[in-house]
């Protein structure tokens, strides 16, 4: 009993020691080198839309060795390796990817821990207004070494923000429904918009005010009772492609017809727009914010 | 009394025939006009008083107001475009899943049974999720896409029970048809979760959102389309109580009865498979109701399905009116998918009648 104790003690000193030598060199390289070094040679990947965007953005593209499941854009990340996403994170290919920096979503706990036993630096990421994506830009400036890219990318939609919304100031502003989604040919589980979130803050900014932004929520599903009651006077949809076909838009409009006493119905007022540069709060937003604002607004863009 | 002892009795009770054999207190014809009379009436009040309450305040003088054009009078529109449709298909969907249930219930011999047991409604969902997921568009006659594949799948669900649990024009099993009835469940939810594992979160939250319920219908096309069929299920009903009454003592008991127990199971199969059918494409899988408003009323007013079936079926139209109404306005200006208040409404109230008869 005594000398199998002494042999488990034994036994684990050595491997703590092995461990310890194993380990160091590694610990000593990530500490001891200069960040910016260590940041230039960053593997990246991105299990986030809108993160995966950014880092192209900021120039990081080069060092994004794979991406999630749903990531679309820029073309160039059709090459890269699909390594799931929100839900079903592939952590044993993240691995073998070696990243050093790991973007993920906030819900992702249990990745976020197995990535910390791995060592490998994780950058945490919830949605949130637009400030939280100029943050967010700043914070992967920084991650990756590359602050003077990501504040210019800052400055640069916050001029195009302020442009827009200097071509929108004199207007008046009227009601906007935003719906984010429904099932197709029907107005059925409708979700909108509330007064929460980059959505509601890129209709602001187009002009429009929110007819559910005493909804503190992101998304909300409305009965068509309220909708009927909030009488908006234009309806916005935005969807990402694939959502409706392109081909089915004018029917997808034509299933608010029965909505008659709506103002946005009986002035034609219901528009469709498709792009996920409308639902991605990444760096294409101020894009969608312009989008909004040529819908909501178009005498303002016409001159 | 422990509480699973009395569970078990209730559940006895639920399937006790000897209840019917002795002799009844009143004579049934007085007995069906009295329940019938209460339980319509309860349902009447549900749909008449419904349509007048909602998130919003509409003056009703308006809305009846023929000397607006309706495209401009949004008090009428709220009442006749967004709150009638509401309330007619909750009633047409709580009567049919209410008596859907009490039929599963004695043809199964099992109180537990609920009209999705058979696989149906994971049917209609597997449907319902495949055109979500991959955009398909379809619409014949008054059906249009989701409701048309929903159906069409639970009927494919309901033939697949149907030839395992009838293979030489014998009786059904109910052993088999149960285990045939889980296991397919079973098969369909993994293909469901097999589509929606393919699909992008959008159309994956749209599918999971259909699978609560919803009764905002919109408009009266997809009521008018499942009315026919509701119908039918219904008629084949009427015919069924007193086969229904045999039925739960056993197949042999009942054919040494006089009934003829192949054609009964088989007209008792295909009308609750039509009714829940034609329910779930219209408003989703909304649950609890065909387990609970039988129980309900099998507590209130015994167990013969002379009375059992109609007062159900009267009962499951008020009852899940009125969770729809608290659906659409408890938390307005949001909604809340009726599926979870059916539940939460049903579940206290029905362990609370359980304990106090017990």
């Amino acid at each position: 009993m005594a000398a199998g104790t002494k042999r488990l003690i034994a036994a684990a000193l050595v491997l703590v020691a092995c461990g310890a030598g194993l380990v160091s060199p590694a610990g000593a390289d990530l500490t001891r080198s200069a960040p910016r070094l260590q940041s230039e040679k960053a593997r990246i990947v991105s299990l986030v839309p809108a993160l995966t965007e950014m880092f192209y953005a900021i120039g990081a593209g080069p060092q994004v060795v794979g991406v999630g499941s749903f990531d679309q854009f820029p073309p160039e990340v059709a090459t890269l390796p699909r390594l799931g996403a929100l839900l079903d994170p592939d952590t044993e290919r993240i691995l073998t990817l070696r990243p050093t920096l790991v973007g993920i979503y906030g819900s992702q706990t249990d990745l976020q821990a197995q990535l910390a036993r791995a060592g490998i630096r994780a950058y945490v990421y919830r949605h949130g207004g637009i400030e939280t994506i100029y943050r967010t830009m700043r914070e992967l400036g920084t991650a990756t070494a590359r602050e003077p890219q990501a504040e210019r990318l800052v400055r640069d939609l916050q001029a195009r923000i302020a442009t827009i919304r200097t071509r929108v100031r004199d207007r008046t502003k009227p009601k906007v429904l935003l719906v984010i989604s429904r099932q197709p040919g029907t107005l059925r589980e409708i979700y909108v918009s509330g007064g929460v979130g980059f959505l509601h803050e890129m209709l602001e900014i187009a002009g429009g005010r929110n007819v559910f932004a005493d909804v503190a929520r992101e998304s909300a599903q409305p009965s068509q009772e309220t909708i009927l009651a909030r009488a908006p006077d234009i309806v916005v949809e935005v969807h990402a492609e694939g959502m409706f076909k392109t081909s089915s838009v004018q029917n997808e409009k034509a299933v608010w017809a029965p909505l008659s006493s709506l103002p946005a119905v009986r002035n034609n007022r219901v528009h469709v727009l498709l792009g996920q540069h409308l639902v991605v709060p990444g760096p294409r937003f101020a894009g969608g914010a312009e989008a909004l604002a040529r819908t909501i607004h178009p005498a303002a863009f016409n001159r | 009394m422990s509480p699973p002892s009395r569970l078990a009795a209730s559940a006895r009770q639920a399937l006790a025939v000897d209840a019917l054999e002795r002799p009844a207190r009143k004579p049934i014809r007085t007995r069906l006009a009295v329940t019938i009379a209460g339980f319509g009436a309860l349902a009447v009040a549900a749909i008449a008083l419904a349509p007048l309450v909602g998130s919003t305040h509409i003056s009703l003088s308006r809305a009846f107001d023929r000397s607006i054009p309706f495209a401009d009078n949004v008090d009428a529109q709220i009442f006749f475009v967004a709150r009638l449709p509401r309330v007619l298909s909750g009633a047409l969907v709580g009567a049919a899943l209410a008596a859907a249930g009490v039929v599963f219930q004695a043809l199964l011999r099992n109180p537990l049974a609920t009209p999705f047991t058979l696989g149906v409604s994971a049917g209609a969902s597997l449907g319902a999720m495949l055109v979500l997921i991959f955009g398909v568009s379809l619409s014949v006659g008054p059906f249009s896409t989701v409701p048309l594949a929903s159906f069409a799948g639970a009927a494919v669900a309901a033939g697949i029970v149907y030839r395992l649990a009838t293979p030489y024009r014998r009786a059904m099993s109910t052993a088999v048809l149960l285990l045939a009835g889980v296991t397919l469940n079973s098969f369909f939810s993994a293909l469901i979760m097999f589509a929606q594992y393919f699909a992008d979160f959008a159309q994956a939250y749209r599918a999971s959102r259909w699978l609560m319920g919803d009764l905002d219908v919109g408009s009266y096309q997809p009521i008018i389309a499942a009315v026919p069929l509701v119908a039918i299920a219904f008629a084949v009903f009427a015919m069924l109580p007193s086969a229904l009454n045999v039925l739960s003592l056993g197949p042999e008991a009942a054919a040494t009865r006089g009934v003829d127990v192949v054609r009964a199971q088989r007209l008792a199969f295909f009308s609750a498979s039509l009714a829940t059918s034609a329910a779930v494409s219209l408003a989703g899988p909304i649950g609890f109701i065909g387990i609970v408003v039988p129980h309900l009323v099998r507590l209130l007013v015994g167990v013969d399905h002379r009375i059992v079936l109609p007062a159900s079926a009267l009962f499951g139209a008020a009852f899940l009116v009125a969770c729809d109404l608290g659906a659409r306005t408890l938390l307005a200006p949001v909604e809340l998918p009726v599926g979870v208040l059916t539940a939460m409404i049903g579940g206290p109230f029905f362990l609370w009648l359980l304990v106090r008869k017990g």
